[in-house]
């Protein structure tokens, strides 16, 4: 059998940075590929190659079909039946559902008009082949994310798709979601159609594909059938390191808790919450996505007002009204998407690091010391070993992980006893994870006491000495790290008593 | 049925214009009279052609500012031929003159909005000083007047024609009849054509656009020449309505259109709008220059209203959008 699509020698240099180097790759019709690699590794840079939305350095030959191509465009490789899932979904939030998952078919096939007749059919059909239903004129930008989700997916399949390329697909999908997504992608194979999976999650990686990929800083490692990789092999390939966790326990034993929950709650939002929380202590709260856990920890942080109930500081009872008033006691909340929240993205690292703390670098005339300035900068980004070419690099140019210790960084400086980490290692990968994990505790065994907030239960396993489950607002389980399981856990998110 | 009619925000402006045309009435009843309303309607065919264009462009997700400039160039290159071989033109070849020239100076400004990826406001802000630069500099600011006798009949012309009680004709003006069939084609092109789902597609989300295989030089290339023929147009809609080119007659009006268009619910981040909310949103800014003229409120007063009605419509509709959100995001708790 012959690939349905080879690559050869691919190379793509930006000015100053090799993004691929001479990687090959090949597909074959009802396979499922895994492509696996840090951020920055090359991964993304390859897709786009594939779908033609970037052209690859001369020297590269790509084959589709038995068909050499050459600077092919998207729209030829939509012709040749590639479809692309992104990461981001690339939907259009102002249109239809059926329009969103029909106009590219309709474009691509040069027609000029457009009648609903005709979308409602392409899109019922697409909907058809992965038997899903949605309500085809609401528009996408108003339905739920998992919704969207299946929207990309109908999309996909409103053409003759002979492979089907998903690029991080289960980012924002529930587990029952993932579930019947990976039984979409199983299905596929007996229709012969090929699959590239790109995702971070290794054990679904390991759960579906065929033959695994793995790129390193833009070479490739090699290709390996599935079966012979387990988690420890396709991270210690990834990254070129081991990597193992020790159960983390606290250092301190501290009879007094830093911060007292009892019974808080706020009506829309959560329900009669109890915890303590002792000083280096690190905490994992979980439970699946609007169980309450963000708007809880934003309670603490003085975003929102709670209509009941007590918060308890070093014993002394606290009411927040606001942010600075929540930072000044000692409590600091580090974001969820530390893209659009944490961060001046443009901006240098060292203003980044210093805008929670310009207070205290005033001079009398009220302006700022630079002084003090350069000095807090310094102790940071030595402290967090923040990788940076210079302290005057915009935040954008730090890879994933030195981006979070940035935005860790900034809110340390104030000097917290309480760290609230709302999924502190979305969307980064391996290597830059465990990074993050270690600075957690560390921080942690200087005596901070830490909330960490995760979707992801082997996270919280392998970093917590405690457990809080959140399901509907309320706490629905309380566990002690090292006397449970991940099974035990995941039981408790899915199917609450 | 009604709280689907009033998930649109054209039905606000639609009650706006109800409300504003009920009090002008209340204080000056010649307002509400079907002389009063083809009158406006007439006057108001310019800014309602140029509101097509910008309209295009604002859903596109670019915003156009040089469209006053175009139309400067066209309606004075259409002036001087008009004085030279009058007699050899026609009211066909002069729209199409005027329309050409302002197709052409369009896609100039998608060609560098696409190719050097320069946001549209900053390149048409430049495009709009060197077009009317140059023209200033070539027409040293002559006004031309005394058109041929063939191209003044068109503002006594009408589809149909009626009579006041002392004699004076009026009626539905040609020229209002032909921006009405604009509006009809651009109402067909935007919502039946494969073009103009685009249009509404890139204007969503452009990397999904182009991810999605639509060609985005075409799209950028219509869009702006489409505003350039509008705005050929409107030059031509202004010459048959004042008989005279000035050329600093049609600069400086750029954002009165851009702010009825978005009064109609066209969003300045792309993706939204529609043809009937262009419409209400010219008609509301006619209406309120024409009423509070009728109420003998002095002109100073047009540009505070104006202003306040914006904020009010635009603010009301971001409320709206904050509020269905916000309805969105509520966590389920037992």
């Amino acid at each position: 059998m012959e690939p349905f699509l080879s690559l050869k020698n691919v190379s793509k240099h930006y000015v100053g940075v090799t993004a691929l180097n001479q990687v090959d790759f090949e597909i074959y019709p009802g396979e499922i590929h895994c492509l696996v690699g840090e951020n920055g590794s090359g991964k993304s840079t390859l897709i786009k190659i594939i779908s033609g939305t970037v052209h690859a350095d001369p020297g590269t030959e790509i084959t589709i079909a038995g068909e050499a191509v050459h600077g092919s465009q998207a729209i030829d490789t939509i012709h040749k039946g590639i479809q692309i899932i992104y990461q981001d979904l690339s939907l259009f939030p102002n249109l239809t559902v059926a329009e969103n998952i029909a106009l590219g078919q309709v474009v691509a096939s040069r027609k000029h008009l457009v009648n609903s007749n005709e979308l409602h059919r392409i899109a019922r059909e697409a909907m058809a082949r992965i038997d899903v239903h949605l309500p085809m004129d609401a528009l996408v930008g108003e339905i739920s994310l998992a919704d969207q989700q299946l929207v990309a997916i109908c999309r996909a399949f409103t053409s003759d798709v002979r492979l089907l390329i998903m690029d991080e697909p289960t980012a924002s999908l529930t587990r029952k979601e993932v579930d019947a997504l990976l039984q979409v992608v199983q299905e596929m194979r007996s229709r012969s159609i090929a699959t590239i999976f790109v995702s971070h999650k290794l054990d679904e990686v390991l759960q579906v594909a065929d033959r695994v990929t793995v790129l390193r800083d833009g070479k490739k490692v090699g290709t390996y059938p599935a079966a012979e990789l387990n988690d420890e092999k396709l991270t210690h390939l990834m990254t070129g390191k081991k990597v193992t966790y020790l159960p983390f326990t606290p250092s301190q034993n501290s009879q007094q808790p830093v911060l007292e929950v009892r019974g808080l709650s706020k009506h829309g939002y959560f329900k009669d919450i109890n915890f303590r929380l002792y000083p280096g202590e690190i905490i994992g709260l979980t439970g699946l996505l609007g169980s309450g856990r963000t708007e809880l920890a934003l309670a603490l942080f003085g975003v929102h007002q709670p209509d009941s109930g007590e918060i308890l500081f070093e014993g002394r009872a606290v009411q927040f009204h606001s942010i600075p008033e929540a930072m000044r006691t000692g409590i600091s909340y580090v974001p969820e998407d530390r893209l659009t929240q944490g961060l001046v993205m443009n901006q240098s690292v060292g203003k980044n690091i210093t805008l929670t703390i310009l207070d205290f670098l005033r001079n009398r005339f009220n302006l700022l010391d630079q002084r003090k300035v350069q000095t807090s900068i310094r102790r940071w980004v030595e402290e967090f070993a923040i990788k940076v070419p210079s302290l005057e690099s915009p935040m954008q140019t730090l890879s994933g992980g030195n981006q979070q210790r940035v935005v860790l960084a900034k809110w340390i400086a104030t000097n917290p006893k309480v760290l609230i980490l709302d999924g502190p290692t979305i969307g980064i990968d391996i290597a830059a994870k465990f990074s993050i994990h270690e600075t957690i505790r560390a921080l942690a065994n200087r005596g901070l006491a830490i909330l960490l907030i995760s979707d992801e239960v082997p996270e919280v396993l392998q970093n917590t000495n405690r457990i809080l489950v959140m399901h509907k607002g309320r706490l629905a389980g309380e566990f002690v790290t090292a006397q449970t399981s991940l099974s035990a856990i995941q039981n408790l998110i899915d199917h609450p008593a | 049925m009604i709280k689907k009619l009033f998930s649109h925000h054209e039905t606000f402006v639609f009650l706006a214009i109800v409300i504003f045309s009920l009090i002008i009435t209340f204080i000056n009843p010649s307002f509400f009279t079907l002389e009063n309303m083809f009158d406006l309607l007439k006057s108001y065919s310019l800014m309602g052609t140029f509101a097509i264009g910008v309209l295009f462009v604002l859903i596109s997700g670019g915003i156009d500012i040089s469209f006053t400039a175009i139309a400067t160039i066209t309606g004075y290159v259409i002036a001087v031929l008009l004085l030279q071989n009058g007699e050899q033109l026609n009211i066909v070849t002069v729209f199409l003159i005027a329309g050409g020239i302002g197709s052409l100076l369009g896609m100039v400004n998608a060609f560098i909005i696409y190719f050097f990826n320069i946001p549209s406001i900053i390149t048409t802000i430049a495009t709009l000083n060197i077009y009317y630069g140059i023209l200033t500099v070539l027409s040293k600011g002559k006004w031309l007047y005394g058109f041929p006798e063939w191209f003044g009949k068109y503002t006594q012309m009408y589809v149909f024609k009626l009579h006041t009680a002392n004699g004076t004709p009026y009626g539905l003006s040609v020229i209002t009849a032909f921006w009405f069939a604009l509006l009809l084609i651009a109402w067909f092109i935007l919502r039946y054509t494969v073009l103009g789902r685009s249009i509404y597609a890139m204007g969503g989300n452009i990397a999904s656009a182009k991810r999605a295989g639509f060609n985005l030089l075409k799209l950028h290339l219509f869009v702006y020449s489409f505003m350039g023929l509008m705005a050929g147009f409107a030059s031509v809609i202004q010459a048959l309505l004042v008989q005279t080119v000035a050329p600093n007659s049609l600069v400086g009006k750029e954002l009165d259109v851009l702010a009825a268009v978005v009064l109609g619910g066209a969003s300045l981040t792309g993706g939204t709008g529609s043809v009937l909310g262009a419409v209400l949103g010219v008609a509301l800014i006619a209406i309120m220059g024409n009423g509070l003229t009728l109420m003998h409120v002095p002109s100073y007063w047009y540009k505070v209203v104006i202003g306040t009605v914006i904020l009010i419509s635009v603010g009301a509709s971001a409320y709206r959008h904050k509020v269905s959100t916000r309805r969105r995001v509520i966590i389920e708790v037992e």
